[in-house]
């Protein structure tokens, strides 16, 4: 069943919300990616929130022109204006009282959702049109959706795509330097704008598929679980659109291949689990590979610090070391240092010595960068540089090894 | 203000033309409290010049207001003789490393190619002459073996030294330094005072907010002194005095610790 629903056998409506969620995915990750790099990404929840009373007040206009009040574009269009009435309440509060942005976030937030839900209720008790399904916008509905749905939301994604690929090197200049680049005299606040202009068209758009409580996941989770596996910038964009669209699609898959589950909420899961395999997983930044790192290091520290005091003819008292040595056939069982064991203490006498050159020399700097107490010195320098440095020091050398 | 901008005369109206940063009446307020308080500054052409002052006397701010970095209540910019806006790219800013996230997911050698940006425009593609251009920059700030690596893992003396050669990168006329000095190890001190001396015998000009009195005279041609208001402006010979150093630190430095500077 799953299968079939990856595979876009399950009919045309699977079909569609499964392409749809993953298009929205995508834009969604790639732009979440700047809010991610800006450190705003919480402003998008305010203006997914703000979106309610949008689509409540267009659903009434709507009505009393006559119509049904179910046309996708006019309740999108509706919020937009407020989602974007919301965003201009924050920058303002931030920028003309002392309010700080959390503090404008959560204002907005409540105020504008409450507002939302208020209407939401009004229309019920009114009983004009055909409210039902108005509520899915909370939390995405899929089940009726329409290929012009779809359409609206493949066109908006593509859209945000396109001005993101036009707008990527400003727009990460001003997220790592917002001082330099107003000093370059780039508009740092239409920039801002746009990115948040950006970021609510997501929003929009995706309220049908996600709704607007989780909308905000899936801007930011995708960003953040890129971040696990690289230092560029642009492949954090890529990679968090690539997170944002698989899931997208596979939520959308599953939640097709059973009875009762929602989209929007399964799309929110399966990206999590994406981000927590990253955590854990991820070389460099992840959990695992930071605890396996420090077990690593501290096992060199005490095989070097057991060398040095070997060297110097200092006794060892962590059992650790003496372990380790011993496990390394560096000292026998009476804690005696073995003929290797005494090579190999000299070494990194020697190393010592040779490692205070490295660092108290310029000429050497991106070696002595690397200096963590442990790397051997061998792994930095050449052959030859090594032996000029053997000369400043002076002594025997030869250096058993 | 108007009454300061109505008095400039025609001498100082020259003056201002060459000068390649002029601020006439500038102040700035955080709040109510003004932080720079109705400040004149003529910067000399092709020489180094420290602004200098006690903690919180507005050096940092003065610069950014100059910038735009921060708005000014009042004052007027020109930058070599043109309004601020217009001149732009003639301009390089370094700030102060600790106003950015090094853990940003970016390597040195971008951070230098963000130098690049009026010449790679929105859509061009970083080209070999670009990334060229970049190793070149770093190569002169002695950190052409970094560039690879991700900004994370600089020291504060390489983090400063790659926010200069990204200012090389740009080849502008006028360097505008924010603190270069502070916090970094000797070795980059070297390598920043070298590489800015460079621009000076190229005629380009060089302002720096300084903070360590002791190198004034050994790096500059000539201080400003600040303390909210303008103390005193010149040639070190001038205006790094016993006399200007009591005004614009007051009780901040023992007598005879401004003795020795002023006599140096």
């Amino acid at each position: 069943m799953l299968l079939d629903a990856l595979l876009l056998q399950l009919g045309y409506n699977a079909t569609l919300v499964a392409i749809g969620a993953a298009l929205l995915g995508t834009a969604a990750g790639i732009t979440g990616t700047f809010l991610f790099l800006r450190k705003r990404a919480l402003v998008s929840d305010a203006v997914s929130h703000a979106t309610l009373p949008g689509v409540c007040i267009a659903f009434l206009v709507m009505v009393f022109l006559g119509g049904d009040g179910r046309n996708l574009a006019g309740l999108l269009l509706g919020s937009a204006v407020t989602a974007g009435i919301g965003l201009l309440c924050m920058n303002w509060l931030t920028r003309n009282t002392r309010l700080a942005e959390d503090a404008a976030i959560g204002a907005v937030l409540s105020v504008f959702f409450g507002l939302g839900i208020v209407l939401l209720t009004v229309i019920q008790t009114l009983g004009v049109g055909r409210q039902a399904g108005l509520e899915g916008f909370l939390l995405g509905s899929t089940a009726g959706m329409l290929y012009s749905d779809a359409l609206v939301i493949a066109g908006g994604g593509a859209a945000a795509l396109v001005m993101i690929l036009l707008t990527r090197r400003p727009m990460t200049l001003v997220a790592f330097d917002p001082e330099y680049a107003t000093a370059r005299g780039l508009p740092v606040e239409r920039i801002d704008m746009l990115m948040m202009g950006l970021v609510m068209a997501v929003t929009v758009v995706g309220l049908k598929i996600v709704g607007l409580i989780l909308i905000v996941a899936l801007l930011i989770i995708p960003a953040v679980t890129a971040r696990f596996w690289t230092e560029r910038s642009e492949h954090v964009v890529l990679l968090a659109g690539l997170f944002g669209g698989l899931s997208a699609y596979v939520g959308a898959a599953l939640s097709a291949s059973a009875p009762n589950l929602p989209t929007g909420p399964i799309i929110v899961l399966v990206s999590f689990a994406f981000f927590a395999l990253s955590l854990f997983l991820a070389p460099n930044r992840g959990v695992l590979a930071a605890v396996l790192r420090h077990l690593k290091f501290q096992r060199r520290v005490h095989l070097r610090q057991g060398l040095l005091a070997l060297a110097q003819g200092h006794a060892i008292y962590e059992s650790l070391t003496l372990r380790l040595l011993r496990r390394a056939g560096l000292v026998r069982a009476d804690g005696v240092a073995t003929e290797r064991g005494r090579a190999r203490a000299s070494k990194a006498l020697r190393d010592e010595r040779r490692w205070e050159v490295v660092r108290s020399d310029m000429a050497h700097e991106a070696a002595a960068a690397l200096y963590d107490g442990l790397r051997d010195i061998e792994t930095v320098l050449t052959q030859d540089q090594i032996q000029e440095i053997d000369r400043q020091i002076g002594g025997p050398h030869e250096v058993l090894s | 203000m108007t009454v300061t901008l109505a008095n400039i005369s025609a001498e100082e109206e020259a003056c201002i033309a060459k000068s390649p940063l002029s601020i006439r009446g500038l102040t700035v307020t955080y709040g109510e409290k003004p932080a720079v308080f109705s400040v004149d500054m003529t910067v000399q052409p092709g020489q180094m010049t420290a602004i200098i002052g006690p903690n919180g006397a507005g050096k940092s701010t003065m610069l950014k207001a100059a910038l735009g970095i921060v708005p000014p209540v009042s004052g007027r910019v020109q930058v070599f003789g043109r309004p601020l806006e217009e001149q732009r790219a003639r301009i390089a800013y370094v700030p102060q490393r600790a106003s950015v996230d090094w853990d940003f997911p970016t390597r040195v050698i971008d951070v230098v190619l963000m130098g690049l940006y009026r010449e790679l425009g929105l859509l061009g593609r970083i080209g070999r002459s670009h990334r060229a251009k970049a190793m070149d920059c770093l190569e002169r700030v002695g950190m052409g073996d970094f560039a690879e690596r991700q900004i994370g893992q600089l020291s504060g003396g390489q983090q400063q030294r790659v926010f200069l050669a990204r200012a090389l990168a740009q080849g502008a006329d006028l360097y505008l330094l924010d603190e270069p000095f502070a916090g970094v190890d000797a070795a980059t001190e070297k390598a920043i005072i070298s590489v800015l001396k460079s621009l000076r015998e190229a005629g380009k000009t060089v302002v720096v907010v300084h903070h360590d009195l002791a190198t004034v005279v050994e790096y500059f041609d000539n201080v400003f002194l600040i303390n909210t208001r303008r103390v005193a402006e010149g040639t070190v010979a001038e205006a790094f005095t016993e006399a200007t150093l009591q005004a614009a630190y007051g009780g901040r430095l023992a007598t005879t610790q401004i003795d020795k500077l002023a006599r140096v």
